[in-house]
């Protein structure tokens, strides 16, 4: 099985400790990992403030630098339902054949689920933490059954972390509402944008929780900026950070 | 900065009256989260209404020329309209030839599309709202600020205080039920004098040329009781082929609108009364155009319950009044541009893509793809925000180019050393509410 890291750009740049947890998670897991070198930017920022078209040359690029691999795998689901939502019609219509990682592009924990499926991963979090059911992830992509949909309660994440020793997994009142990050959402739209963020910050608070923890760096990236300035009591990890063991205790492991 | 950023910002800015019109909204969700639960088959119904609304939208001719022949023969006089101006003046003819002066009707989407209101009140027809919101609004002067609960932004003190001058209340007695009542009695005087009535219409049978009105509080059923003259305007979005494609909708609407079972009233109007004359108007003002339009003709399978405003993180936090067009909310958005994007544009920065309408949406209208796809236009309509091109244009350019990339991710962390005023001023929007992330040394893969 080939599998290529896709760390998008804004991980790359922010959160290395994300990118080398999901190198050594699916490593322990069993699988090789290349991470291409010339890999930047899915496109997703411009695209969600309307200039897609100045992401079409990124998806052509992307599309190239990931071919070849049977799967690409990335820490952020929110770039990876772009991908796999926008970038057959972004790469232009003249095409031969459908977009190609569209099909085989995942998010790390959607992958390490649905495809690794491990039993058991070896690793202890001896503490409380509420999930961040981000938009991208539960609507876009079906990593947990969304509020709204009366469909049976189905939790990715959840069943991941059930794999961790030690640990609390609880959900905010308000599991999946939108917690304000939404790209250049949160520059244009600043009051309405920190107001959901710090809602959020104070229900996932409200849980007793230690950690928020999710599978979009971007949500915890908002949320971990109005934590900071408020100087609230909590802190961000992504899920791969717990699941690759070693969380907490290496310097610099929260977000 | 959009103008709905501004506005939303001035709405944040009493943080208890925003938070309370959150929560007041959030409770309705819940409500309709509820009522959708006890029903199992759910998913299914809404399956079923995108369906329904996508074939008779798409066999809108064939329906609406057989509602047309089934009013007749139920003794209905059938008028069409193909815009605001030709509706308006239909119905002004109406009331002029039978001497109206006192006019009554229920609350209805398309005649605030239309502007009826203050188009009869410049031809002397007293035209009053009987919905008991509506009618609050129209003492104040001020629009709806939520198709289905126009009035939930104004506190009950508030009305308190309009109803001592208008109704002649105990000043400072704000007791709901109190108020309830002196409207109830204010009303009444009005239903008994009006010489003619008018509802909107949620649905339009074809199959028996009936048209079905679903309220909580029976105005709508007591102001079409009395007057000989009746009138019912909708647009032709509304019609539905028979009564079982019905049967769907009514299951759907009040659940996702109030998250009630059903409306108290839900009104099969269909002939006249005898010796009196019930109009019916169909109207278009440019529906039949949205149908060519493959990527936004879904939003003609709108009910107007409401459910994507009330669980809109946005909506909920920016308030009704923080858009430009006359309905708010995701469904707004959209039905704002289709109408004229040239003055709606700057609703589409109200959205953070988090999809939750498209999940409540009982007829499955696609409400956040299609903001996404506006917001593709707004630059060849010449009204992109400069800041969000210029981000974007930088973007392109550095993401572009891998070793220009590689190189910015060795120098970033410089930018955490740099003195804090030069990081947080008035250029980024970011450091108002949020400290900086770190930029941290390179990952070596």
């Amino acid at each position: 099985m080939k599998v290529a890291l896709f760390i998008p750009c804004y991980v790359q740049a922010l959160y290395p400790e994300v990118a080398e947890a999901s190198q050594r998670l699916l490593e322990q897991l069993g699988v090789e990992v290349d991470v291409p070198r010339r890999q930047t930017c899915c496109g997703q920022p411009m695209a969600n403030a309307g200039f897609e078209e100045k992401a079409a040359g990124l998806a052509t690029h992307f599309e190239t630098i990931f071919s070849g691999y049977d799967y690409v795998v990335g820490p952020s689901a929110s770039c990876v339902a772009f991908v796999r939502g926008h970038y057959d019609r972004l790469l232009g219509a003249d095409r031969p054949q459908r977009c190609e990682s569209e099909g085989r592009v995942y998010e790390i924990c959607e992958f390490v689920h649905d495809v690794l499926k491990p039993q058991k991963l070896n690793v202890s979090f001896p503490h409380k933490v509420s999930l961040q059911n981000s938009c991208h992830g539960v609507r876009l992509m079906h990593l947990s059954a969304a509020s709204e949909l009366r469909v049976p309660y189905y939790n990715k994440l959840r069943d991941l972390l059930s794999l961790v020793d030690d640990i609390e997994v609880v959900e905010p009142e308000r599991r999946d509402e939108c917690c304000g990050f939404g790209g250049m959402f949160a520059i244009e739209e600043t009051e309405v944008s920190a107001c959901m963020g710090l809602d959020k910050v104070k229900r996932h608070i409200a849980t007793g929780a230690e950690y928020i923890v999710g599978a979009d760096c971007s949500c915890l990236m908002h949320q971990g900026g109005i934590i900071d300035r408020e100087k609230l009591p909590i802190k961000t990890l992504h899920l791969v950070q717990i699941l690759a063991g070693g969380a907490g205790q290496q310097k610099g492991g929260a977000l | 900065m959009s103008r709905h950023a501004q506005l939303a910002a001035k709405f944040q800015s009493n943080k208890a009256q925003a938070a309370w019109h959150d929560e007041t909204l959030w409770m309705v969700r819940e409500k309709r989260d509820r009522m959708s639960e006890a029903v199992p088959e759910w998913e299914h119904l809404r399956d079923a209404a995108s369906a329904l609304k996508l074939y008779s939208n798409s066999h809108l001719e064939e329906l609406l020329l057989q509602f047309e022949e089934n009013a007749k023969k139920n003794g209905a006089i059938v008028h069409w309209a193909k815009d605001d101006k030709e509706y308006r003046q239909i119905i002004l003819d109406i009331l002029q030839r039978h001497g109206v002066h006192h006019f009554i009707k229920s609350k209805s989407m398309l005649s605030e599309e239309c502007e009826l209101d203050p188009f009869l009140l410049k031809h002397d027809i007293d035209v009053v709202e009987s919905d008991l919101g509506e009618r609050i609004l129209q003492l104040m002067g001020k629009r709806p600020s939520h198709i289905v609960m126009p009035a939930i932004h104004i506190k009950k003190e508030e009305i308190g205080e309009l109803f001592v001058h208008e109704m002649g209340t105990e000043p400072g007695n704000n007791d709901q039920t109190y108020l309830t009542h002196a409207a109830r009695r204010n009303l009444r005087q009005k239903f008994l004098n009006a010489e003619a009535a008018m509802t909107g219409a949620n649905f339009a049978v074809a199959s028996t040329g009936e048209c079905v009105v679903c309220t909580n509080e029976g105005n709508a059923d007591l102001g079409m009781a009395m007057p000989k003259v009746q009138i019912t305007a909708f647009g032709i979005d509304k019609i539905v082929p028979d009564r079982r494609a019905l049967g769907v909708f009514t299951r759907l609407l009040a659940r996702s609108a109030t998250g009630q079972p059903s409306t108290t009233y839900t009104s099969h109007n269909r002939c006249p009364h005898p010796g009196g004359e019930y109009h019916i108007i169909i109207v278009d003002n440019g529906r039949s155009r949205l149908l060519a339009d493959p990527v936004h003709r879904r939003v003609l399978n709108c009910l107007r319950c409401g459910a994507c405003m009330n669980t809109c993180p946005v909506y909920r936090r920016s308030g009704g009044y923080s858009y430009s067009y006359f309905i708010p909310g995701p469904i707004g958005i959209n039905l704002g541009m289709l109408a004229d994007a040239h003055r709606y544009y700057d609703n589409v920065s109200a959205c953070s893509l988090c999809h939750s309408c498209q999940n409540v949406c009982p007829a499955k209208v696609d409400l956040a793809d299609q903001i996404y796809a506006w917001r593709q236009k707004l630059q060849r309509y010449g009204v992109a925000d400069s800041t969000k091109h210029a981000m974007s244009v930088g973007m392109q350019v550095l993401m572009e180019h891998p070793s220009w990339f590689n190189a910015a991710l060795r120098f970033a962390p410089l930018v955490n050393k740099m003195p804090r005023f030069l990081l947080y001023n008035k250029l980024n929007g970011w450091g108002k509410h949020h400290e900086m992330p770190k930029f941290k040394k390179p990952y070596k893969f």
